[in-house]
């Protein structure tokens, strides 16, 4: 277990160094980035956005009804909300969800190439096939998610104002209040360190198991499953490690 | 002319190829057949570079292609072309592009004469009307076809296949036949095909190597090949 684990992180840094190396072709570089940036980056904006304004509204009336007590002070709701969306929220789950959706959609079209020789093909040809397929998903997956977690915060926000806008228990300036209150621009920053760094890890391990498969469909099936389970562990080992680092 | 000499290949425990020695000419179809699992895929895979072998060199006119540097191995690279089994297109792109591909990536040529060298590339493989197509739109012998149109855009000097006609049903098998043998010799190619079908080997197997677990049973062109001697080949024909 422990061999194997070592096994695969020395193919992955491997890996790693045959796909950071300067593309071939820099024209063609670039028509990839554009499509995986639009495949991985904008097709996932729905799905953030979603997710966040709903996810903002449960903070609220969660805090309200679970959390709050007659002698806090009603801004608290804000404030809080506010916290675990920047600190947690808008980057370390909204990246596992994401594990999920472009992990997979990752490690099974690449999984998908290996099988049906088309790696292959790239490899015969002389194309630096690692570089060729994983450095523009890698990229474009770490430029996509500055965007996605802005998008995620201000919609956790919206998610708040309807709520207590529509279910009558917070006033619009408590929660503004609240939302403001004791502002530690750090927090908003570290927030966006580590979506840079879990973007990486969905991109590059999800690669990893595709690009390694070995067999027929199932194994391709195997590796987007354990692309998913991998990094999004990774993600929050990682995240337990940053917090601490970046933190203190 | 590529020359291969002793070349062994083993997988865990299991030994599939035990010194395998052989030369391949210049603008001649030379075969490889043998039984399925004779280890006739492994072999052409150390022959391309794709897996390498434990012993044993592989020449291509004098140049070992386990032991070039970085840029010879990607030039020697863009002199070789692959027809693999299940036809490998990028199934992300349409035939034409799956043909310019190549081309895009090495050549120095202009875009406009990428796309000239493309399209005659596809007339060449009677695939004129299927430029715009995604490769899953496409029976599988013009999938074949395409691939080879693919293989041969950057003019090879070597041309691998491995079984092109699996899948096929006779009448495209030939026609698949044809086109190896009439590019080979238009363009002095030194090609390896793959097969264990024995149309193929009485229609184009100028050149034949038979073969058996792992090892070079039999050499010989292919009109010769039913006065072999070799038991195990004797049995490989009169099953086929
Ligand atoms: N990647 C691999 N790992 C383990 N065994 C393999 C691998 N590739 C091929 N083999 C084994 O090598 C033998 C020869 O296979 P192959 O070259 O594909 O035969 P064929 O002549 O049908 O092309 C088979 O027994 C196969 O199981
Ligand atoms: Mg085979």
């Amino acid at each position: 277990m422990l061999y194997k684990s070592l096994h695969s992180l020395g193919n992955y840094l491997l890996l790693m160094r045959r796909t950071f190396t300067r593309p071939q072709r820099g024209r063609i570089f670039w028509q990839q980035f554009v499509r995986e940036f639009y495949q991985l980056g904008f097709n996932s904006l729905f799905i953030v956005i979603l997710m966040s304004f709903f996810i903002g509204a449960l903070l609220c009336v969660q805090i309200k009804i679970n959390i709050w007590s007659p002698w806090m002070p009603r801004f608290t709701i804000g404030y809080a909300m506010r916290e675990v969306i920047l600190l947690e929220f808008a980057s370390s789950i909204i990246c596992i969800i994401l594990a999920g959706k472009v992990g997979s959609n990752i490690a099974s079209e690449i999984g998908t190439m290996r099988v049906t020789q088309q790696i292959d093909a790239l490899d015969v040809m002389g194309v630096n096939s690692a570089n060729y397929i994983l450095l523009p998903k890698i990229v474009a997956m770490v430029s996509a998610i500055p965007l996605l977690v802005t998008f995620s915060i201000a919609a956790g926000f919206v998610g708040a104002y309807v709520v207590c806008w529509a279910g009558g228990f917070l006033s619009m300036s408590d929660l503004t209040y609240g939302l403001q209150y004791s502002y530690d621009n750090w927090h908003l920053w570290s927030g966006y360190v580590k979506a840079l760094v879990f973007a990486f890890i969905i991109a590059s391990v999800s690669g990893y198991f595709g690009y390694t498969v070995q067999g027929g469909s199932i194994e391709v099936g195997r590796a987007g499953t354990n692309a998913v389970v991998v990094s999004s562990v990774l993600i929050l080992f990682t995240d337990l490690l940053l917090t601490n680092l970046l933190m203190t | 002319m590529i020359t291969i000499t002793d070349i062994h290949k083993h997988f865990d425990r299991q030994e599939v190829l035990h010194g395998i020695g052989a030369s391949f000419d210049a603008g001649k179809t030379n075969l490889i057949i043998g039984r399925s699992g004779s280890g006739k895929t492994v072999l052409l895979r150390c022959i391309v570079g794709l897996l390498t072998p434990d012993q044993g060199e592989v020449l291509y006119d004098g140049r070992d292609i386990h032991h070039l540097a970085g840029d010879e191995a990607t030039r020697l690279r863009q002199e070789m072309g692959m027809l693999f089994q299940g036809a490998a297109l990028f199934d992300s792109m349409d035939v034409l592009h799956n043909v310019l591909f190549p081309l895009e990536m090495f050549s120095s040529k202009t875009y406009r004469e990428q796309l000239q060298r493309a399209r005659f590339c596809l007339e060449r493989v009677g695939l004129t009307g299927a430029e715009g197509k995604m490769p899953s739109e496409l029976s599988g012998g013009m999938q074949k076809r395409a691939a080879i149109a693919r293989a041969i855009a950057l003019e090879p000097r070597y041309l691998f296949c491995d079984e092109p006609n699996s899948g096929l049903d006779p009448i495209s098998s030939r026609i698949i036949d044809g086109l190896i043998s009439d590019i080979t010799h238009e363009y002095g190619i030194t090609t390896i095909v793959n097969t264990h079908d024995m149309g193929s080997v009485r229609g184009i197997g100028e050149q034949v190597l038979f073969i058996h677990e792992g090892r070079a049973e039999w050499t010989g062109t292919g009109d010769t090949i039913e006065q072999t001697e070799s038991p195990h080949l004797r049995e490989f024909l009169d099953h086929v």
